[in-house]
């Protein structure tokens, strides 16, 4: 036996320890859409107060913009968190991509796997693949706007984009993807950990489904609700498109932006 | 096995294909069967062949959903012959044989193959501490509900019913499965077995095991043991995901 094929046989004999890579990218996955997750009920409670008034959503707006800290209104904190939001957007996605179905047999070989099984949970996985899909395009053409526009937030602001620059039909199609993609996803986070499982596995899941769909279809309500009142009053806003919006209790302090 | 008056007639497509017979394409094949009062697909098979086709080909061997030869995919889904009544399944039903395991012929597959791969791959068998195991000495004693907890997961037939029911098995071949799973979960909880979980991170810790698993719970839906699947999948991923 030659020294090079001895050699062979002892790298051979040691095997490797198993890398944690898939374990910590496992963990990550799942954290990272959590909080993307949570975020998303923050976001739309935030974007949904124009439903209570236009001072609520000018009132929310300025505190996120700084300006019940310091006095004056520094944009420049909303990039800092819009960047932060893309940052874990941009992570989350790259770590389901794993998941994908990887090319056309893979995907011919689920679709008729889901169409014999008529299984829900199989089924609400695919639903989860294509609006994931869809939301690289639509999640990124609005974080992008935010993070480039941040001052561009207010009840006249944000109207005049959802009507004048004809933002709705991106918000209307995101709004979907988001309730739907995260509404599952939370759900398989719960029974992928098993999370709140109780000593009934089977009666948790089906409570933990019937909440999933409740707080989707609530929000997806809540959101069409809040995208209608924008479009109203950006109808209604259009003559004086760019105009922003004052509390009548600031005015006296120089107006929105 | 008589027919009441008010029998149904069935009609029943099977998927046929030899793989011996190359030449002979794929085909479905529908017989048409009196159902028979308490009748099971396994029943109805035999029936078949008995008195339709001889020719046709189906495992069994307990008929009571013990042995796990009978699997095969009923109206879509894997579930046991011998354990599906046909009264439970509208007129029209249609078989196949389970996708993922080599096909011997009709609705008979190989899961032996695949289990036993699985198996040496998993390591999944008692290792104890000792290299040579004394078999005149007696065993330890085991406390009596962890041999219940054990046994609970050692109901499992290998009858490849939840990893026909994957769609993570169907798009990846190498994923080890619930069952998989669930017999590295059942040797964790054996005291006889001296590994430990860093020792079952080694096996399971990746993407083709526990971390593969993309929670569509197919398998803990459509177990005809009904076994906590859903349970031990999370379980073990918490567990390994600490190590």
């Amino acid at each position: 036996m030659n020294s090079t094929h001895a050699g062979m046989l002892a790298a051979d004999a040691i095997r490797p320890r198993a890398s944690r890579w898939p374990a910590r990218l496992d963990v990550a996955q799942s954290v990272s859409g959590l909080l993307l997750a949570l975020f998303m009920w923050g976001h739309m409670v935030f974007v949904a107060s124009i439903l209570v008034s236009k001072d609520a959503m000018w009132t929310i707006t300025k505190l996120f913009e700084g300006y019940f800290v310091f006095g004056e209104s520094y944009p420049g904190i909303v990039s800092v968190i819009v960047a932060l939001v893309f940052g874990l957007f941009i992570l989350h996605a790259g770590l389901a991509l794993r998941k994908f179905p990887a090319n056309y047999r893979q995907y011919s070989l689920f679709g008729r796997h889901m169409r014999g099984m008529r299984h829900e949970d199989t089924t609400l996985w695919y639903w989860q693949v294509l609006t994931g899909f869809a939301l690289f395009f639509l999640a990124s053409a609005h974080l992008w706007w935010m993070l480039t526009h941040p001052g561009m937030i207010g009840p006249y602001a944000s109207a005049d984009r959802v009507w004048g620059d004809h933002f709705w039909i991106l918000y209307l199609l995101l709004l979907f993807a988001v309730e739907l993609h995260g509404g599952i996803g939370l759900y398989r986070l719960a029974v992928k950990w098993g999370v709140f499982e109780g000593k009934d596995p089977a009666a948790s899941r089906r409570r933990l489904r019937a909440a999933k769909w409740t707080i989707t279809v609530f929000l997806i309500a809540l959101g069409l609700a809040t995208l209608a009142a924008y479009v109203k009053i950006g109808i209604e806003h259009a003559p004086q498109r760019g105009e922003r919006y004052t509390p009548a209790w600031v005015q006296h302090e120089g107006g929105e932006s | 096995m008589n027919a009441p008056a008010t029998a149904r007639r069935l009609r029943v497509h099977v998927l046929r294909y030899n793989p011996a017979e190359p030449e002979v394409l794929p085909r479905t094949q529908t017989y048409e069967v009196d159902e028979a009062e308490g009748m099971t697909l396994f029943i109805l098979l035999s029936e078949l062949r008995e008195k339709h086709d001889p020719s046709l080909q189906f495992d069994f061997v307990c008929r009571a959903g013990v042995c796990g030869s009978c699997g095969m995919v009923i109206n879509g889904r894997p579930g046991l012959a011998c354990r599906t009544l046909t009264a439970e399944l509208p007129a029209d039903i249609t078989l196949a044989p389970l996708p993922t395991f080599e096909l011997i012929g009709d609705l008979s597959v190989n899961t032996g193959k695949w289990m036993r791969e699985m198996t040496e791959r998993l390591e999944a068998w008692v290792h104890t501490k000792e290299q040579e195991v004394d078999l005149r000495r007696h065993e330890e004693r085991m406390d009596p509900d962890l041999a219940d907890e054990v046994y609970e997961l050692d109901r499992c037939i290998e009858c490849g019913c939840c990893v026909a029911a994957c769609g993570t098995a169907h798009m990846r071949r190498d994923f080890v499965g619930a069952v998989g799973i669930n017999k590295v979960g059942r040797f964790r909880l054996d005291p006889r077995d001296a590994r430990g979980d860093e020792d079952f991170y080694e096996l399971l810790g990746n993407d083709d095991g526990v971390f593969g698993c993309m929670s569509l719970l197919a398998c803990n839906d459509l177990c005809p043991k009904e076994l906590p699947l859903q349970s031990q999948i999370a379980f073990l991923r918490r567990r390994l995901a600490r190590i």
